[in-house]
């Protein structure tokens, strides 16, 4: 069985577990549908989270980012673990403690106001949205690789899957298929990975392997790292471990984005709302610990990914003649991931800094056919660079292509396959949920019809994720340009708005509705209007140098701010709401969770 | 609620303690090893990694996860003292 025959049979054998799970685990009621009927156990729990939590970007881009950047790739290794510390420390225990189904619940509920539940929906709804878009990209570059069917058509396909599972068992059905793609997409991950270092250093450890001597080959002997450091010397790239080369770097700035990512990461809506699933307040804290130990294993295996596929891609690739070029390279270059472009005519690949030509690769085509180059390489329509760099290699394809570079057999390439789709798939429903539970449970429930019945309120939620996902297919389909933009909004946001406000209903019995609605629109509006400003409308960095993707920092600590202010100016929350911040504070009594 | 009174003041108190030391240590972890002294770390050697770079890429995560679980039994352990678990 070749690649394709594989990569179906791992595909079709996890989409059936998936479906299977689902049917298993339908639910006929709305807390069930919210929140599992609080009935998930910690480990399960937290292997839902790790799932939840990973998308695509962690599976497939990751490690290709950190491999093209080296130590600067620890900003977001760093910021998107440390903010489960966070999370577990300030937010879990005491929202699960509180007992009610969604974020905006607990806003709406903790600032006794409907406007303040209003505007933490929206920034839920907002949050999430930006995020599904990109689950969408990765669920069609794996389909448009592996299965070669039309990205559009994978979509689709994708997008099914997700309503059976989320529409009939809504949290439910979510968690249970979130644990099997938890499976699936570490399998797919660390096989590759021990497979790789394995070969490259004989360690069949990948997180030891990457610290040790190479085993073979004209390196034998010498440490991975210090081969690397000395292969980017030569060519001309930053050595890989070494940080902040330039003597200007802005150690603030560094600071505001690892910040931003961590506090984003605890204040998303998706991620939070798996913590009311569990039966008890230490079953919220223990599982943001699973959740974290199962993320660990693909967060410390990624760097190592990355160091053995930056080897192992330059001993391959470069100053090869393109007539022996891998059947990997060939491959990647149809969906345009990767190019080259013989710039001084001598048919061999050369890997150099900067960027081969302008742009992503565009092909020169005559009807329908690409126009071969001498050296039968198809050629490229885009303008050369004055650089000597001939490769052009997209970082998404690193993990990806990882085992064929590698060299290993076609069922683990179709493993990966299968993988790359499971964490894209169960990010996906994560925020799906999220977005409908907003729609369905706070704004149509709790805002427009209070009187609506327990079935009522079960349909329109199931309607919500249909829309919801019908959106994101939109989409996935029809991707914004901006799409990889977007991202710094969504932790941007969630780290100036959500975090803050979720922070101080736990921590102070003195914060008013007033200073909440305030405090976050205070800090959502700065932080728009600031990544707004400098990604789309050219304006400099103007906050002390700070870049788009931490100004979420400072949003935030605006938002304390004014938070602070308006509250010494305004009338104490009333005694009950005071009781209700001291009852959320002891874990005792959770188990008598209330519905509403 | 009159129930809560003192023994609530000291419970959260303490609580709020395990908090600050806790985060102290992420904070080191996180920031202060990995990203401040990275530099002059690197000098020094763990196998064939320079020690800032694995901090940075490895140890600290590692970190984090052992913190959140002494957290657990630290808070287990308060919960019990202060006879608000939940059994």
């Amino acid at each position: 069985m070749g690649i394709l025959g594989w990569t179906y049979f791992w595909v079709g054998i996890t989409f059936g577990v998936y479906i299977f799970i689902a049917w298993r685990s339908r639910v006929s009621d709305t807390k069930g549908f919210y929140v599992a009927g609080m009935g998930v156990p910690p480990v399960a729990n937290g292997m839902a989270t790790g799932a939840d939590w990973m998308s695509a970007a962690s599976f497939i881009s990751m490690a290709g980012l950190i491999s093209f950047l080296g130590y600067p790739g620890t900003y977001y290794l760093l910021g998107w673990t440390g903010g489960y510390v966070l999370l577990a420390l300030l937010l879990a225990p005491y929202l699960r403690k509180f007992g009610k189904y969604t974020v905006p619940d607990f806003v709406g509920d903790r600032y006794y106001s409907q406007s303040a539940r209003m505007v933490a929906a929206a920034c839920t709804v907002f949050i999430s949205f930006t995020y599904v878009c990109g689950q969408m990209r990765g669920v069609g570059i794996v389909f448009s690789r592996f299965l070669e069917v039309d990205i559009n058509t994978g979509v689709i396909i994708g997008m099914c899957i997700v309503f059976i599972y989320a529409g009939l068992g809504g949290m439910k059905g979510i968690t249970w298929t979130q644990v099997a793609q938890y499976c699936t997409l570490i399998m797919a991950y660390l096989i590759p990975a021990i497979a790789i270092s394995t070969k490259i250093t004989g360690v069949p450890i990948p997180q030891i392997g990457f610290g040790a001597t190479i085993a073979s080959g004209p390196d034998a002997g010498k440490y991975l790292l210090d081969t690397l450091n000395v292969i980017a010397r030569d060519l001309g790239f930053i050595e890989y471990t070494k940080a902040f080369a330039s003597t200007n770097v802005n150690m603030l700035n560094v600071f505001c984005i690892m910040f931003a990512l961590m506090v984003g990461t605890a204040g998303l809506p998706h991620v939070i709302i798996r913590f009311f699933t569990v039966p008890k307040v230490r079953d919220a804290r223990i599982s943001a610990g699973w959740a974290l130990f199962f993320i660990a294993l693909l967060y410390t295996t990624a760097p190592a990914v990355a160091a053995f596929a930056r080897y192992n891609m330059i001993n391959t690739l470069n100053e090869k003649p393109y007539a022996e070029a891998p059947a990997w390279f060939k491959n990647w270059q149809r969906p345009g991931l990767a190019a080259w472009i013989d710039k001084n005519g001598d048919g061999k690949i050369q890997y150099r800094p900067g960027a081969p030509f302008e742009g992503r690769p565009s092909w020169k085509m005559e009807n329908g056919q690409h126009v071969l180059g001498q050296y039968q390489q198809p050629l490229l329509s885009n303008k050369p660079t004055d650089n000597q760099n001939e490769l052009y290699i997209d970082q998404d394809i690193m993990v990806l292509a990882s085992p064929e570079i590698g060299g290993l057999p076609a069922w683990v390439v179709g493993l990966v396959a299968a993988g790359g789709l499971a964490a894209a798939l169960s990010t996906a429903a994560g925020l799906l949920l999220a977005v409908g539970s907003a729609v369905s449970h706070d704004l149509y429930y709790r805002v427009i019809n209070k009187t609506a019945t327990e079935k009522q309120r079960l349909l329109v939620a199931r309607i919500m994720i249909g829309v919801a996902i019908a959106c994101a297919g939109w989409f996935g389909i029809y991707p914004p340009a901006f799409v990889a933009q977007v991202v710094a909004f969504a932790f941007g946001l969630a780290a100036a708005s959500l975090f803050p406000i979720i922070l101080l209903g736990i921590f102070s019995t003195r914060v008013t509705r007033e200073a909440a609605i305030c405090g976050m629109l205070a800090g959502i509006i700065f932080t728009a209007v600031y990544i707004i400003q400098t990604k789309f409308l050219g304006v400099s960095n103007w906050f002390l140098g700070i870049t788009p993707e931490g100004i979420g920092t400072v949003g935030m600590v605006f938002n304390f701010i004014v938070t602070f202010i308006v509250t010494s100016f305004t009338k104490a929350p009333p005694k009950e709401i005071q009781e209700l911040v001291e009852d959320v504070r002891i874990p005792k009594g959770a188990g008598a969770a209330v519905d509403h | 609620m009159a129930e809560r009174g003192k023994d609530y003041k000291e419970y959260w108190r303490r609580n709020l303690q395990i908090q600050f030391w806790l985060l102290l240590i992420w904070f080191i972890m996180g920031y202060v090893l990995s990203v401040f002294l990275v530099v002059p770390l690197n000098s020094i050697h763990l196998g064939g990694f320079p020690l800032g770079f694995w901090f940075a890429q490895q140890g600290a995560i590692y970190v984090f996860v052992v913190l959140i679980f002494v957290y657990c039994k630290l808070m287990r352990n308060l919960d019990r003292e202060f006879e608000v678990d939940e059994g």
